[in-house]
């Protein structure tokens, strides 16, 4: 049977008269991976606190490990590996020095925190950078050391709040790799991301997320199919043209969105639907067909665009 | 990058984690003073080597040469002034360690916020903050002690009793400033209103310089709330014998009890406010 780490109930955070999460239900199993997904304001961030066991819910039933985190915060914090989204980072403090202060937190022994250091700045690729202070590293760098100092005390659960945000396109599929080895050690991976490929990478399954509350839940794959068509046909019209054009492209397909850039065409087959509008006499500027991807399931759910 | 492999959850010893936090993040403090020892060495050892040359035996001169003196009860110059420059320098050295420290940690750089994603609860944290300011301040009075102790200005049987007692105001003061610093969301140059309008004022008339009964009656209780004339009291108690009614010792120390009680739960509110928001 799979073991529940983290259940939520109900879940709220008001601040006065705003509820920042809006009595969400979500669970999570060990070893899963698991997205919360949503755009600025969605309530993301603020699940991530209550469920770092930090921020004290308001309502709502939360338990991770197996306990209360408003009773029990520091008991169930010794487990968890927290990826802050500004890294935090000490920038007077040396890389390896960062590192080894922060398992201190834990109660780990120096002794065994020198060989983890060393084993960390080598998973973090930062070895040449180990006495360089923060204020030394580029931004990239700087995110792997705190992605690293969040594994200091071999976390049962891993949180990262916008993991690769600041990092180039190698170093995210470096990072996405090694994520998902840890997770094959048994890791359990929460993480929030703005990046559609990256949680369809990472993720088990999703939430998505918005004004506080939880829109849809699922593998990546099942909220496509859910929300979403096989293929998406992008036109552009021109930014006049676009509005005013919709209603004759959503003939040729299940359903159309108007960006303010393009048009959007959801159908089955995009080729098809595409040659379809050109005998139809209407002549986009460009067209591209393309899969479905969480992106559209997020319109679809919102309205928006998750870079919104 | 490397592979990393572990078995999640068996390294951390959950019941060591929760307790002795405070330790933890003073070593983290120390940590990062150790990046300015030369500064805090030099201050430390310049301060009172300035103090003494130019306020204890140039100014102790005139005092003592146009003899001054009997106002201060037969007692040198240098001698009189001598506690109430210990106190003033604990009282200094602690206030660095409270105030943009904590300002980092909350508003600047936000470390706290890293620190308390540990098992290091809001209080441990604050506490390690203060036993970092209070060990700043035990090296600083240790230091200036043993200069005034070379200089003839205190008897060494009494250097202990007097930077305890220096240490005790010290702590009092951090506690104040902390509170203050730990509800600030930003600096707006508060510490430097603290320094001109604050500090300035208690050190030139809670009676480092003269007896505060010299002043006029309607100044005299600028002295009386400043934590620097209680502790520089007790300190002429110790040094020259000065000798103050039982009840008035006992204020003294009550002042500092309550201001350490009342600045310590205005801190720890403030620490478990902000990091759980």
């Amino acid at each position: 049977m799979t073991e529940i780490v983290l259940s939520a109930k109900n879940l709220t955070k008001r601040y006065g008269d705003f509820a920042a999460v809006d009595g969400i239900d979500f669970e999570v199993t060990r070893g899963e991976s698991f997205g919360i997904l949503g755009p600025n304001g969605a309530g993301k961030s603020t699940t991530m606190k209550m469920i770092s066991a930090v921020s004290k819910r308001t309502g709502g039933d939360l338990k991770i490990l197996g306990k209360d985190p408003n009773l029990k915060g520091p008991e169930i914090r010794a487990h968890l590996g927290v990826v802050p989204q500004k890294d935090l980072l000490d920038r007077e403090l040396k890389a390896w020095e960062n590192l080894f202060v922060y398992g201190r937190y834990f109660g780990l022994p120096r002794k065994w925190l020198k060989n983890k250091v060393e084993e960390l700045l080598a998973f973090a690729q930062l070895e040449d950078k180990r006495n360089s202070k923060v204020e030394e590293m580029s931004g990239g760098m700087q995110r792997r050391l705190a992605i690293a100092r969040g594994l200091v005390n071999e976390p049962e659960i891993l949180l990262l709040d916008e993991p690769t945000t600041g990092l180039d396109p190698q170093a995210r599929h470096v990072l996405w790799d090694r994520l998902f080895r840890l997770r094959e050690n048994g890791v359990t991976i929460i993480l929030t991301t703005h990046y559609m490929d990256e949680a369809e990478q990472l993720c088990d399954r999703i939430v998505v997320m918005d004004a506080g509350k939880i829109m849809a839940e699922g593998s990546p794959a099942e909220l496509i199919k859910r929300y979403a068509s096989k293929e998406v046909l992008e036109l552009r019209f021109g930014t006049d043209r676009n509005e005013q054009t919709a209603p004759e492209v959503a003939k040729h397909g299940a359903r159309v969105e108007v960006l303010p850039d393009r048009v959007l065409l959801y159908t089955e087959n995009g080729e098809a639907a595409l040659e379809s509008i050109l005998a139809a006499g209407l002549k986009p500027n460009t067209s591209l067909v393309r899969r479905a991807s969480l992106e559209d399931v997020f319109l679809r759910l919102t309205g928006r665009s998750l870079a919104d | 990058m490397s592979d990393l492999k572990f078995v999640p959850g068996q390294v951390v010893d959950v019941r060591r984690a929760v307790r002795g936090g405070s330790w933890r993040v003073a070593e983290y403090r120390l940590r990062g003073m150790a990046k300015w020892w030369t500064s805090i060495v030099a201050f430390g050892l310049g301060n009172p080597v300035l103090y003494l040359i130019s306020i204890g035996i140039g100014i102790g001169g005139l005092v003592n040469k146009a003899q001054g003196g009997h106002l201060l009860g037969g007692v040198p110059y240098l001698q009189f002034v001598a506690p109430a420059l210990l106190a003033s320098a604990a009282i200094q050295g602690v206030m660095d360690e409270v105030t943009f420290p904590i300002m980092e940690g909350f508003s600047w750089e936000k470390t706290f916020y890293a620190i308390h994603s540990t098992s290091v609860n809001a209080t441990q944290l604050a506490n390690g903050v203060m036993l970092a300011a209070f060990i700043r301040g035990a090296w600083t009075v240790l230091m200036y002690g043993g200069i005034l102790v070379l200089f003839g200005a205190i008897p060494v049987a009494s250097l202990l009793p007097l930077a305890a007692e220096s240490l005790l105001a010290g702590s009092a003061w951090a506690s104040a400033i902390a509170a203050v610093s730990a509800n600030l969301k930003n600096d707006d140059g508060i510490f430097a209103i603290i320094g001109r309008f604050v500090i300035a004022p208690m050190f030139l008339f809670s009676g480092t310089f003269y007896p505060i009964d010299l002043m006029p009656i309607y100044l005299r209780w600028i002295g009386w709330i400043s934590p620097l004339w209680h502790a520089t009291q007790l300190g002429r108690d110790l040094t020259i014998k000065q000798v103050e009614p039982v009840w008035l010792i006992l204020t003294h120390y009550v002042y500092f009890v309550v201001m350490l009680a009342v600045g310590l739960a205005i801190v720890y509110r403030a620490f478990i406010r902000r990091l759980s928001e």
